[in-house]
């Protein structure tokens, strides 16, 4: 287990060094002097001069690339434009605030949707069966902006349940420690702010789940209906095994790899994806970062958080990766 | 062994549906097993003797498959009664089943030790420990070595004839009063079958275990069982003492799948196969089913369907004309057409 974990980290490495290429490319795709975007339009030619060759950006590009490097190496994400801030410290709490969202809604999605596709397997053909697979089509086909303003029009406005935007109530702000604020209020012991941060959550990670949710019951449906036609599912059976168990033992593990895959990818999708959502909800995750940062030209963030985030969705991959080998044994042995 | 019957299957018809008909895969056959012994099923694949074995387990596959008539009965009840929770209680307790496929019928991602210990502890009071005591205890009955490295691990690390004794150890596990094997030694190479065979006699004997043999293999049959049962296209042919039907097998079908066995003694010659194949369930075939396929039919077998007749020998019983015509002192003026 640990030679496989370690192989494939480093497997990772040529992946991670991909990235800041392509990264590094479009960039300086982009035409124009990073340090006329800088100054502006009344700058005068010493002073753009002055700035290239303090950016580094009079050097070959090689050598650009290599400063980059050796600066993500440290930790060093570059400077905002807009703010003059160091980015790697102004982009945590929006990424925070982002996986905050990101893992309740595929929380949402594991539970509901691999439990409703085991059910529409184990009792396939059934009334539950049609219904949740015509939900799950009507789950994948939903644009999640309209589903988005609907939820906030029925729940917020019409009903008055939930709030529209946000994260917190803005007259009590909580005081953020892991800026995980479901977590952050209960180490305080702050349960009416809890309860109020939960609140904020439902809407938009519901939102943000129903993809995510469909698509998984669907694929679980698929491979467990799949694995119950098996000799070993038979086997259980004759055992005397209760039908609970020969499902959500047998039937399950054998069946979850390839809904493991869809997570994975899911998961990454929500990360990055997030921008739509968040920007109905106010949430303010790295969505609302990169949307600002596109806004005002802000290059470096951009680029750091296209970064970040392919950076986490490589990341996902190589858990999902370890989860195969910790389900199939079988797994390792082939190479 | 005595002779009180433990299993008593009655007139059971099962059928499968296939689009919007009921087609039958057992046409309502009678056996019984008895104390102790062990009981060949024969015939070619087809011929029901699985589907008969899933029916005894509780385990039909429904839909499609569905038993129409007849009682299944087991120490004194019918099991065709029994409902879902009662099955849990005879499943793998009372009845233990092993499968044809021993490379797939363990589940591949749970180790040998958990799929053991679970098939103890379902229906045990047992504790881990106990249970795992009670495991290695099991593996030793079966003849495997290393007991203990073999708990820990997982299928794919085990050679068939290994993963199939596991198998006979999970069935064995509670001490189940019937064993149902189908086709245990098919996917065997011949020395393990050797093996596997001579286990299974072994268990009947220490345990005093039942045995439902099922195969398509009469050197199988002749090697371990005491009496069989011919089966053919949904039902018994022909039933009886294994030294008796192997030397003077009564129905053509039998004696036809005799000839099918090969000899190692015998000259090299063209092995004898019988034309032809089994009727599909569904294939409306007037009069005896064999007809068809068999090398002495004449017009009778044609138009009505044989009872199974006694024969002069206690228990043998044949489902053929020409052993009528012989009984009734009638000169057998059947030819081969």
């Amino acid at each position: 287990m640990l030679t496989y974990t370690v192989r494939r980290i480093f497997s990772l490495i040529p992946v991670l060094i991909g990235m800041t290429l392509i990264v590094f490319a479009i960039i300086h795709a982009i035409p124009g002097n990073p340090a006329q975007v800088i100054l502006g339009q009344r700058a005068t030619k010493e002073s753009i001069a002055e700035l290239t060759r303090q950016l580094g950006l009079d050097q070959p590009w090689y050598i650009q690339y290599f400063d980059y490097i050796k600066a993500l190496l440290h930790g060093d994400l570059g400077v905002s434009l807009r703010t003059r801030g160091p980015i790697n410290e102004e982009i945590w709490p929006y990424l925070i605030a982002t996986i905050e969202l990101t893992l309740v809604a595929i929380v949402i999605a594991i539970i509901i949707g691999v439990n409703a596709g085991i059910i529409s397997a184990w009792f396939s053909k059934s009334w539950f069966d049609y219904a949740a697979m015509v939900f799950a089509l009507i789950g994948v086909s939903m644009p999640i902006f309209w589903l988005g303003l609907m939820g906030q029009w029925l729940f917020s406005i019409e009903l008055g349940w939930l709030p529209t935007t946000g994260r917190e109530n803005v007259r009590d702000p909580v005081a953020s420690i892991t800026n995980i604020y479901l977590f952050d209020t209960l180490i305080q012991g702050r349960f009416d702010q809890f309860k109020v941060v939960l609140q904020h959550l439902i809407l938009p990670s519901a939102a943000l789940a129903t993809i995510p949710m469909a698509i998984i019951a669907r694929m679980t449906r698929a491979t467990m209906l799949e694995v119950m036609k098996s000799d070993y599912i038979r086997t259980a059976r004759a055992k005397g095994l209760r039908m609970f168990w020969v499902v959500y033992k047998h039937s399950l593990k054998n069946a979850i790899i390839p809904v493991l895959t869809v997570i994975g990818l899911q998961t990454g999708l929500l990360l990055g994806g997030a921008i739509l959502t968040e920007t109905i909800f106010g949430w303010p995750g790295i969505g609302i970062y990169l949307y600002d940062a596109i806004g005002y030209r802000d290059y470096p963030v951009i680029q750091s958080g296209i970064l970040v985030i392919a950076a986490i969705f490589v990341l996902i991959n190589l858990v999902v990766d370890l989860l195969y080998v910790l389900i199939d044994p079988r797994i390792k042995y082939s190479k | 062994m005595n002779n009180e019957p433990i299993l008593q299957i009655k007139d059971l018809k099962i059928s499968f549906q296939s689009g919007k008909r009921f087609l039958p895969a057992v046409d309502g056959i009678s056996f019984e097993l008895r104390e102790g012994e062990i009981l060949g099923i024969v015939g070619e694949s087809g011929s029901g003797k699985s589907v008969t074995s899933l029916a005894a387990m509780g385990l039909i596959p429904s839909p499609p498959g569905k038993i129409e008539t007849g009682e299944i009965i087991f120490d004194g009840r019918d099991l065709r009664n029994a409902s879902e929770k009662d099955w849990l209680t005879i499943r793998g307790n009372q009845i233990s089943m092993i499968f044809q496929e021993p490379m797939t019928s363990l589940n591949p991602l749970f180790t040998i030790g958990n799929q053991l210990i679970e098939a103890i502890r379902i229906h045990t009071h047992f504790s881990k420990t106990e249970a795992k005591a009670r495991s290695i205890e099991l593996l030793k009955l079966v003849g495997i070595p290393r007991v203990e490295g073999i708990l820990k691990e997982y299928p794919h690390q085990l050679s068939g004839g290994m993963r199939q004794r596991v198998m006979i150890a999970m069935a064995m596990a509670c001490n189940p009063r019937v064993l149902i094997a189908d086709e245990p030694t098919t996917a065997l190479d011949v020395t393990i079958q050797a093996q596997i065979l001579a286990l299974m006699k072994n268990l009947n004997q220490k345990t005093n275990t039942s045995i439902i043999l099922i195969t398509h293999d009469l050197g199988v049959v002749a090697e371990i069982c005491e009496r069989v049962i011919v089966m053919y296209a949904g039902l018994v042919v022909e039933q009886g003492d294994v030294r008796t039907i192997l030397k003077k097998p009564q129905h053509p079908y039998t004696k036809g799948l005799l000839k099918a066995v090969p000899d190692l003694k015998g000259k090299k010659e063209r092995l004898l196969s019988i034309p032809g194949t089994v009727p599909t369930p569904g294939t409306v075939v007037q009069g005896c089913r064999f007809a068809a396929r068999c090398a002495e039919v004449f017009e009778k077998c044609k138009s009505e369907i044989p009872d199974l007749y006694q024969s002069e020998k206690d228990g043998h019983e044949v489902r053929c004309f020409l052993h009528t015509l012989k009984e009734e002192g009638d000169e057998h003026v059947g030819v081969p057409s």
